[in-house]
């Protein structure tokens, strides 16, 4: 039962860590009044990147730098379209998608082709990780876990008592009135996209290199939304984006639980649909959120 | 210039600007890695136009992705953003394939409208599903369509692997049993895969416009698709009038979906749908929801489809390298201001005089 | 030789083809109150927005205190001493009283310090006699608070030159007193204030010079003490004479057309917004709603028409109980409604005039058959409309937002008024229009009463309602003041009741 259990929790982190990751960084960008459905391919990019990163230098903190790169490069892309030039954030992300589909597809192909790369080592937390059968499970991850999860606070922090925080809440509440108080709307939300690019970038890369060590086609597979699901869930705030997290996470540990029982192998597909039909059901209960930001996804103009 | 020929100058040429640009720039980056992209354009020309022959597979990958894009528009005009054209055409694609290969007792043109009748069932209520959680909690249709794809794929995979859905011939590959022989489409050009599909596209668009522009319903979802505080204010309902555009929109992309299994293969395999319900997002939006814009934009994506399974067989370059040129066509052709942007640096770029004579012309 | 704050030379701004303002000159002297009048449209904003950096850039010189400045941000503004307060305010609903006073302060530690801010915001507010908890939500306080906070977020940031963007129009006449006081200390202290206005008798009693616009161009500037009359200022601002009264028919009461009992309704946080309001109006009269902005009268018009659920009581209109119907069912008891906001309800800025022409009725027999829109015949009937009620267009099928502002009010009215309504509901209906509009659209209005329609007209303007209303209900915190008939009406007796006092 211990062991269960601790499997459990330790398959729950391990999905959880680039949900939280991604919605980290989704909580400044929609806090600054932006909402990037082109996430999904921001994460797939950063997967593929990663694992290109990697396998040439053999180094997966190459990876990761490259993988954030690549995300900052396609955020800076999204705002540029959303914010400077003022198209559709919806249909932005859409082609964003899109786009990423093709390339990663397309770079697989010319480069990897399956090929294992170096993964993200893990690093165990000296004395904790000596705990009989606990131990070496729930204290002995990857940097990135330790990162995530260290992560919180300090958005919360940065969000709620610095002057950058500040201005961040205020540019998507209210994006005028920070224009007349001398706050440059434009520089502001171009900061929250790419932070969240970087940060989308990083979790897609723990995909491929932090659960496996190599690239699978279409392997976030609806991540990037559920990330996008998980903010709304944790109400715009970090903490409660942790909870949020790792609930779906849980369902994630859950399914792969159930996928080994009998009743699992005989109806597959209904226990791979879990997740999705999670992410449903949280929107649906929580859709109404008492942060969401007033001017959620309106382009602004100066004039 | 009167204003009229101004307005249709611009509704033509930034789509077609969009599209060179983004050719130029696919070019470059097909280039870049490493392939020569004359002949790749050259090989997805043919492939695309190349003769009849390709010309008809070209028609063939158009049929679905009409109707996935009046879907989309469909819903658009109501204001709802509708991303779950996948899964529909996969719900109207079971639906369709399951009541296809059974009922034999209904004659054979009754048959073929009751089968498109499930797809189009099937489509719907997978819209409707999104619809109702969006009207009664609130929940984002970005998000849930979007979830409700990969829970359509889920249950295409269910329904080929496992009986009663499954077509058991011994050996035969994951795949649904076969729809009869009374239920599939004639074939409109010998010797070639295009079906009569092609036509009922046609006619899905043409009702489209008259559903949208000449009925009280379609002004009704416009005004609420527009403005939804003035339909409230002059009696409209907007939570009946977005599910139904919903729904519709599903039922129209599950009738593509119904319509390829009928008209190409009788067999409904994973994978059957060559992205065609995102596809068809980008025709909409390339065509601005408008249906002669559907029909021109959707010739062009379904050339691309066409087109670029032949550029990987000549030249190499994989056909996933379509979707990239694809996903900037569409940011490009959303993105007007962005020429008048770089127009804008240009001019500035350019000596002064010049600069000034040209604003005066 | 007086000392001026500000000198703008020359100012030139155009938007594409319009050009907003056109060489203005505007000086300011150190240490007066300066209006600026001119009718809506004139240009009075896009001037002071100009002043305070809110566009990339203007032709003309701007000169602040004596040096030429070229402000194309308002951080430059701010740093310059330069305040504004929006005639909608900026500030954020759902930050505290001292984030917003703090927010985009180059002053700012990346670390805040909101203690401290707090107690020198509080010492501020002490000495201007209007304190304001600090750590309350900006939308837990009242309008007359925010426009304070606005002033003293101004003041916060060292403001020598502070612009009020038509500050009275959210409040009571009492308010209105307090805010000049404050007017005249500010000035004592030296600093100096632009008072952007088109209420001339303001302007008369509060100013000390007054400049002129009209049509984007200075019409004059003139020293008040010399100005006779408001007339003398209305013919500058509108360039010829105006009659400013209209004169009224005697009532001629027909059957009652509206009954409100004991009607409660909640606003849209579920806090009650008309509380136990009980009135009658009759076929013949125009009864005016009176209160300032946000006191109910929105909830009240929602209610009555049919988008709002009534908590409690009951609202009878020609004979009906309207409880449970919608508004499409509300508006088939030929009811007419002229909505507060056009560009959110009375429109569709993105469709045609003809489509905007059969909004409300394109179900009717006349407009549709089967189902199916019968577009030729609206094309007529959209002609007839937008002739006899003077739209100007270059035709029916220009999209509804490229009208001004007073011809989607007619095209509007004119929707509205052509289905010979029994009962017309007007909210705001001169809002935003100039002076010929606003008087086509007021005639309009009393057209219809002489023919026997009952109106009810929602408006914060008091001239308007003392003008036009044969009796004025005001209301106060949802609840109903008083009725004043045509003959008591004043400013003097209207004040108090809108300031929720009862003698």
């Amino acid at each position: 039962m211990l062991e269960f259990t601790v499997n459990f929790l330790a398959a729950t982190m391990r999905t959880a860590t680039p949900l939280l990751i991604a919605a980290l960084g989704l909580v400044f960008s929609e806090r600054s009044g932006i909402v990037n459905i082109g996430t999904e391919g921001i994460m797939l990019s950063g997967a593929l990147l990663g694992c290109i990163g990697s396998l040439m230098f053999e180094s997966s903190l190459v990876g990761a730098v490259f993988a954030m790169a690549g995300g900052a490069l396609l955020g800076l892309l999204f705002a540029f379209f959303t914010v400077t030039l003022r198209s559709s954030q919806v249909v932005v992300g859409f082609s964003l998608n899109i786009f990423a589909a093709g390339l990663t597809v397309t770079l697989n192909r010319l480069i990897l082709n399956g090929v294992r790369v170096t993964s993200y080592p893990s690093y165990a937390i000296p004395g904790l990780s000596q705990i009989p059968v606990a131990g070496p499970a729930l204290f002995n991850w990857p940097l990135l876990v330790y990162f995530a999860l260290l992560a919180v606070p300090l958005s919360w922090f940065v969000l709620y008592k610095t002057n950058i925080g500040l201005k961040i809440r205020a540019v998507g509440e209210h994006p005028k009135a920070c224009d007349t108080v001398g706050i440059n709307v434009f520089k502001m939300r171009y900061g929250a996209i790419v932070f969240s690019g970087i940060m989308s970038g990083l979790a897609g890369s723990f995909i491929s290199m932090g659960q496996l060590s190599m690239f699978v086609e279409n392997m976030v597979a609806g991540g990037g939304f559920m990330a996008l699901a998980v903010v709304v869930f944790g109400n715009y705030s970090p903490g409660t984006v942790l909870v949020a997290s790792l609930l779906f996470g849980a369902s994630d540990a859950l399914k792969f639980r159930l996928l080994m029982t009998p009743v699992g192998i005989g109806f597959s597909q209904f226990m791979n649909m879990l997740p999705y039909v999670i992410t449903i059901v949280a929107l649906c209960f929580f859709a109404k959120r008492s942060n969401k930001p007033a001017c959620s996804a309106v382009p602004y103009r100066k004039d | 210039m009167n204003s009229k020929a101004v307005q249709y100058s611009k509704s033509i040429g930034f789509p077609v600007l969009s599209i060179l640009v983004a050719l130029i720039l696919g070019a470059i980056f097909i280039t870049a890695i490493g392939y020569d992209a004359a002949f790749a354009y050259r090989s997805l020309f043919n492939g695309a136009f190349g003769n009849i022959h390709s010309f008809s597979e070209t028609l063939v990958q158009t049929t679905p992705l009409i109707f996935t894009a009046v879907s989309y528009s469909i819903a658009y005009k109501c204001g709802l953003i509708n991303l779950g054209a996948e899964g529909q055409l996969h719900m109207g694609a079971i639906f369709g394939a399951f009541v296809g290969a059974r009922f034999e007792v209904l004659p054979g043109g009754l048959h073929i409208l009751f089968v498109l009748a499930c797809g189009f069932i099937g489509g719907a209520l997978w819209g409707l599903i999104a619809g109702a959680l969006k009207m009664r909690f609130g929940a984002s249709e970005l998000i849930t369509t979007i979830m409700l794809n990969y829970i359509a794929f889920e249950f295409l995979s269910f329904a080929v692997t496992t009986e009663p859905f499954r077509d058991m011939t011994p050996g035969a590959a994951p795949r649904m049993t076969a729809v009869v022989e009374a239920v599939r489409l004639p074939i409109l050009l010998p010797q070639t895969r295009l079906h009569l599909g092609l036509f009922f596209a046609l006619i899905a668009v043409v009702v489209y416009y008259i559903f949208m522009w000449k009925t009280t319903k379609g002004y009704e979802m416009r005004v609420v698709g527009l403005n939804p505080n003035a339909g409230r204010y002059s009696g409209m309902n907007i939570g009946t009038n977005g599910l139904l555009a919903i729904s519709l929109a599903g039922g129209v992309a599950g009738l593509g979906g119904v319509v390829n299994v009928i008209g190409l293969q009788p067999f409904l395999t994973e994978g059957f749908s060559n992205n065609f319900g995102f596809s068809g997002i980008a025709v909409a939006l390339l065509g601005g929801c408008h249906p002669i814009g559907i029909l021109v934009s959707g010739v062009f994506f379904g050339a691309l489809n066409a087109g670029g399974i032949r550029m990987q067989l000549m030249a190499q370059v994989p056909a996933a390298a379509i979707l990239i040129i694809q996903g900037m066509i569409i940011v490009f052709a959303v993105s007007r201001e962005l020429f008048i942007y770089f127009g804008r640096t240009g001019k500035l770029l350019l000596p002064k005089k010049q600069a000034g004579g040209e604003s005066d012309a | 030789m007086a000392e001026y704050v500000l000198q703008m030379k020359n100012i030139t701004k155009t938007f594409g083809p319009v050009v907003a303002n056109k060489d203005v000159n505007l000086y300011v002297e150190k240490g007066e109150i300066h209006a600026l009048l001119g009718e809506n449209g004139a240009g009075k904003s896009t001037l002071m927005n100009c002043l305070y950096g809110m566009f990339d850039s203007y032709e003309g010189d701007v000169y602040f205190d004596g040096e030429l400045v070229n402000i194309v941000d308002s951080r430059h503004a701010i740093a310059l001493g330069i305040g504004m307060v929006h005639q909608h305010f900026m500030l954020i609903p759902v930050l505290s009283v001292i984030e917003n006073v703090v927010l985009g302060l180059k002053e700012n530690k990346e670390v805040l310090d909101l203690k401290a801010a707090a107690k020198e915001f509080t010492e501020l507010g002490k000495k201007y006699n209007m304190e304001i908890d600090p750590w309350l939500k900006v939308e837990q306080l009242s309008v007359g608070q925010q426009q304070r906070l606005e002033i003293l977020k101004a003041l916060y940031r060292k403001a020598k030159l502070l612009i009020l963007d038509e500050p009275t129009a959210v409040l009571t006449p009492g308010e209105i007193d307090s805010l000049f006081d404050m007017m005249r200390q500010l000035t004592d202290e030296g600093h100096t204030v632009i008072f952007i206005s088109h209420k001339l008798n303001e302007i008369m009693k509060i100013c000390d010079r007054c400049t002129v616009l009209r049509l984007g161009e200075v019409a004059a500037t003139v020293d008040i003490a010399e100005v006779k009359d408001r007339q003398q200022l209305a013919s500058l601002m509108v360039g010829r004479e105006v009659e400013l009264e209209t004169t009224t028919k005697p009532v001629e009461l027909r059957d009652k057309r509206l009954e409100v009992e004991n009607l409660c309704v909640d606003n849209d946080r579920g806090l009650p917004a008309v509380k136990n309001m009980t009135f009658d109006l009759y076929g013949g009269e125009i009864l005016g709603i009176c209160g300032v902005d946000g006191n109910g009268q929105s909830e009240m018009v929602q209610c009555i028409t049919g988008l709002r659920e009534a908590t409690s009581g009951k609202i009878v209109i020609n004979g009906t109980d309207t409880a449970g119907l919608n508004p499409g069912q509300i508006l088939g008891l030929k009811v007419s409604h002229i909505p507060e906001d056009r560009h959110k309800y009375g429109m569709v800025g993105p469709m045609t005039l003809d489509e905007n022409l059969i909004l409300v009725s394109y179900k009717q027999e006349k407009y549709s058959s089967r189902g199916f829109l019968r577009w030729k015949w609206i094309a007529e009937q959209s002609e007839s409309i937008i002739k006899s009620f003077g739209v100007k267009t270059p035709g029916i099928k220009e999209l509804a937002k490229n009208l001004s502002g007073g011809n989607q009010q007619k095209l509007v009215v004119g929707r509205e008024l052509e289905r010979t309504p029994d009962l017309l509901i007007a909210v705001h209906p001169s809002r935003g229009l100039d002076i010929g509009a606003t008087k086509y659209i007021q005639q309009q209005i009393v057209e219809q009463r002489d023919m026997g329609t009952a109106v009810l007209m929602v408006s914060t303007e008091l001239d308007e309602l003392i003008e036009l209303s044969d009796r004025i209900l005001v209301v106060y915190d949802g609840e109903i003041m008083g009725i004043v008939e045509r003959k008591n009406a004043s400013r003097e007796v209207l004040g108090p009741l809108m300031a929720g006092v009862r003698d």
